[in-house]
């Protein structure tokens, strides 16, 4: 294989459940070496994608190639996936799962349990932290040196220092080459990944660098030392807004629409560049669907 | 909408718990933790596994007597709360849990009706009126959850990880229902485990293993931080290097008050936030080595009593 090849393609890939359509028509290419992050609300399509990606759903339309091939079980070989649920067994010791995953995988040796792990060691997977969990089951993913690297919401409910040292895990398995396809709800995340591919109702909606999809957006910044009437205001308007601490927040309005909803309330409008997260509720509302429609698929 | 019914304000100016103590058996799992709750303002609570955010809320709730400390909390019935989990009825429907908690609230039905339906069509829920909750996706049963704890419009709402395992989409459907909770008055509790959420609130407590790690406003927590904050693209070598950690693409390093062993910078010098905060915090604890043991509790608190110490 050329080291130009892409590690993993979709081509115009679609995944229908009966009448819905799961994936609908999505492009994503996977290179050596990047960090690409999968942004999207629940029943945006990103679990499918991976899961059609991965060979274990067949697209209802599109071709999926990995390592320049079909997604079949020698490629699946060389892919680290690690799943929401972990894919760990809770009644065995991290040692024991390192093990058992590398007889399955026919390695002679296991995994070596990196040194913040090691105090773990007797202890059974079921009864760690959630963090520590985490480790142990990037430690299995990382063992067999894959050449690809999926991992679904990887850091969540762990706490920052913690998160930190996942994505040097994730980064330093890039530097040797692997591509990874990470997907996230943490916004601030996005920063680790060098591009962002961002799904809305099953379609690819945005796709850059944080900066690139963030672009001029503005915020609208109410403070006011009366922001539950100007909160009610707002709302009473349809305006979309947001409390932070104590001012609110208003994406996508202008000041000037802000002041004139605000009415009789006293305060100081001014504008902000939008953050990532503000801007993806902007580019997804739009593909949203209604929440019954969400939670069908 | 209807008018909230009449709320007592709290005695001292602010519901909470003081200097609060909670054993379960040997195990400390609240130690001397002080936390206020406004009305009309969002706290947050904060923490990993076992932090005791949860003993924390349900002792502010009632649902548990601490063994020491004291708790200040309105009548029960102007308590709303949401337990981890869920707090809804899986086998009835959306709407007619809502009547349920509406009747259980004593809420006048021609109150209730127009209430609920203002709230399903804020949570996006008003498709949803009659599918029965416990076929609802994780966080529209979240939302049902909330809306169900703030439909009496009770004087002290406390939220247990509303939003954990939420897409970001419904997550911002919660804190549109918290910030309307709040903006009619109630003093808003709720647990998390992220930190970008706290930012959002007007005061947060970090909690780690049953103690505070730091509580304040988000921009209080971060001024407060102790020694320097460096940002710079390579990890640093020696000392150092156990300081740092990744954050946006980079190397954030810290140096604490008094290090020598800089001779000058890291790279450039980076205000810190509430994350940053929180990370030093931790990481200080692991390189104490102080993850179980005593900590100086200089700040004023006085020393636990000696039976709150065993168990460690």
């Amino acid at each position: 294989m050329k080291d130009n090849s892409p590690l993993a393609e979709c081509l115009a890939v679609s995944r229908r459940f009966g009448r819905s359509a799961a994936v609908d028509g999505v492009d994503l290419r996977l290179d050596r070496g990047e960090v690409v992050g999968l942004l999207g609300a629940n029943g945006a399509g990103k679990t499918t994608l991976i899961r059609v990606l991965l060979g274990l759903l067949s697209p209802t339309a599109g071709q999926v190639r990995l390592f320049g091939g079909p997604p079949s079980r020698p490629a699946r070989r060389r892919v680290g996936y690690v799943p929401q649920t972990l894919g760990l067994y809770d009644d065995l010791t991290p040692a024991e799962n390192l093990a058992f995953s590398a007889s399955v995988f026919g390695r002679g040796s296991q995994a070596e349990l990196p040194g913040s792990l090691r105090g773990y060691r007797r202890v059974l997977v079921g009864d760690l932290p959630l963090g520590v969990q985490r480790q142990v089951a990037f430690t299995e993913a990382l063992a067999h040196r894959p050449d690809l690297l999926i991992l679904d919401e990887p850091t969540s409910g762990v706490d920052p220092l913690a998160r930190a040292r996942l994505w040097e895990t994730i980064t330093n398995a890039a530097r040797a080459g692997a591509g990874v396809l990470v997907t996230t709800h943490y916004m601030d995340e996005a920063g680790e990944c060098g591009r962002l591919v961002i799904m809305a109702a099953g379609r690819v909606v945005a796709t850059g660098t944080a900066a690139e999809i963030v672009g001029d957006a503005q915020v609208s910044v109410v403070e006011t030392g009366a922001w539950a009437a100007a909160f009610a205001a707002l709302e009473a308007a349809g305006l979309p807004v947001a409390l932070a601490g104590r001012a609110l927040r208003v994406p996508g309005v202008s000041p000037a629409t802000v002041r004139q909803a605000l009415g009789p309330v006293a305060a100081r409008v001014s504008q902000v560049p939008a953050t990532l997260e503000e801007r993806f509720f902007q580019i997804t509302a739009a593909g949203r669907g209604s929440e019954a429609d969400r939670a069908a698929r | 909408m209807s008018a909230p019914p009449p709320r007592l304000p709290p005695p001292s100016g602010a519901w909470g718990a003081r200097a609060v103590t909670v054993r379960y058996g040997h195990r400390l799992a609240l130690d001397q933790v002080t936390f206020q709750a406004l009305p009309g303002q969002v706290s947050a609570v904060v923490g990993g596994d076992g932090a005791g955010r949860t003993t924390l809320l349900r002792c502010l709730s009632g649902a548990i007597a601490p063994g020491g400390g004291t708790v200040a909390r309105p009548a029960r019935i102007q308590v709303g709360y949401l337990s981890a989990g869920s707090g809804t009825y899986p086998d009835l429907t959306v709407a007619e849990n809502l009547a349920f908690r509406a009747a259980a609230y004593q809420i006048p039905a021609a109150a209730a009706g127009p209430r609920i339906r203002e709230y399903l069509v804020r949570a996006g829920l008003a498709d949803a009126r009659d599918r029965l909750a416990g076929q609802l996706s994780g966080g529209m049963g979240q939302k049902l959850g909330v809306i169900a704890a703030m439909l009496h419009h009770p004087a002290l709402l406390i939220l247990d990880e509303p939003t954990t395992g939420v897409d970001p989409v419904s997550r911002a459907d919660l804190w549109s229902l918290i910030a309307r909770a709040a903006a009619e008055g109630a003093a808003v509790v709720f647990s998390t485990s992220y930190l970008d959420e706290a930012e959002r609130a007007a005061h947060v407590l970090i909690l780690a293993e049953g103690r505070e790690l730091a509580a304040g406003s988000p921009g209080q927590i971060a001024a407060a931080m102790p020694g320097r904050l460096w940002v710079t693209g390579t990890r640093p070598a020696g000392p150092a290097r156990a300081r740092s950690w990744r954050r946006d693409g980079r190397w954030r390093v810290w140096q604490p008050e008094g290090d020598r062993d800089a001779a000058g910078r890291f790279g450039d010098p980076v205000q810190p936030d509430l994350q940053d905060a929180v990370t030093v915090a931790i990481l200080t604890r692991e390189l104490d080595g102080d993850c179980t043991g005593d900590r100086d509790r200089s700040g004023g608190d006085p020393a636990p009593a000696p039976s709150a110490r065993e168990g460690r």
